[in-house]
């Protein structure tokens, strides 16, 4: 399956785009998106690792099921305030 | 009041929005762009966020917090593109009966805002290079 999966700050940055398209075999985790993102995109290889993942707007774990139909956000360590 | 704005923030709606009678302490904190970390000098910060899961999360932050200190109201303001120095980025008001609840959730909330909230700041270094900041990364 093709994942759209949303970036922003540092991870928009380096790929300079703020939605990036990730192939993924089905069924597939949160975890499992990082893996494929980290090859798929290796400019953010060393910044994937410090990420948090969004799904449907709310923190997700790794090994949470992830869907192409999921609102998906990669989250970097957030500096608000 | 939860938003997020594109515009300067206005600290006075910010204390309407939690004005109660019952209230004998309301709490008003500005988070503003400060001039130097450490010996380095910013001259500007451009914020980013995730709107939709901010505002949910700063929401729910709010209701926490409501809940746990028995708050009379609570409203939370945050500024996101571009911010020149001294300006407020974040405007986070609370109403209680007595201080003390109004200080500890006042605290609390930008604590919490500031680890969970998807809102990220680039810094404008003064040598003209900038830097997103993401701590650990």
């Amino acid at each position: 399956m093709i994942c759209s999966v949303k970036l922003f700050a540092m991870a928009q940055q380096r790929t300079g785009q703020q939605e990036i398209k990730v192939t993924v075999e089905s069924p597939a985790t949160v975890d499992n998106l990082k893996t494929a993102i980290s090859v798929q995109f290796p400019e953010l290889g060393d910044v994937l690792p410090h990420c948090m993942v969004a799904v449907n707007t709310e923190y997700a774990s790794p090994a949470d099921p992830i869907t192409e139909s999921d609102e998906i956000a990669i989250i970097p360590p957030v500096s608000g305030g | 009041m939860i938003t997020i704005v594109r515009h300067p923030i206005d600290h006075d709606a910010v204390l309407r929005a939690v004005s109660s009678h019952q209230a004998g302490a309301v709490l008003l904190f500005l988070g503003t762009t400060r001039q130097f970390t450490g010996e380095k000098e910013t001259t500007a910060l451009d914020y980013d966020c995730y709107e939709e899961m901010a505002l949910k999360q700063m929401t729910r932050l709010a209701e926490q917090a409501k809940e746990k200190w028995q708050l009379q109201g609570v409203a939370m303001m945050h500024r996101v593109g571009h911010l020149e120095l001294g300006e407020a980025s974040v405007a986070i008001a609370v109403s209680s009966a007595h201080r003390e609840a109004a200080f500890d959730a006042g605290k609390w909330l930008i604590d919490t805002l500031k680890e969970v909230v998807p809102i990220w700041k680039k810094e404008n270094w003064s040598d003209g290079t900038t830097e997103w900041v993401h701590h650990g990364c």
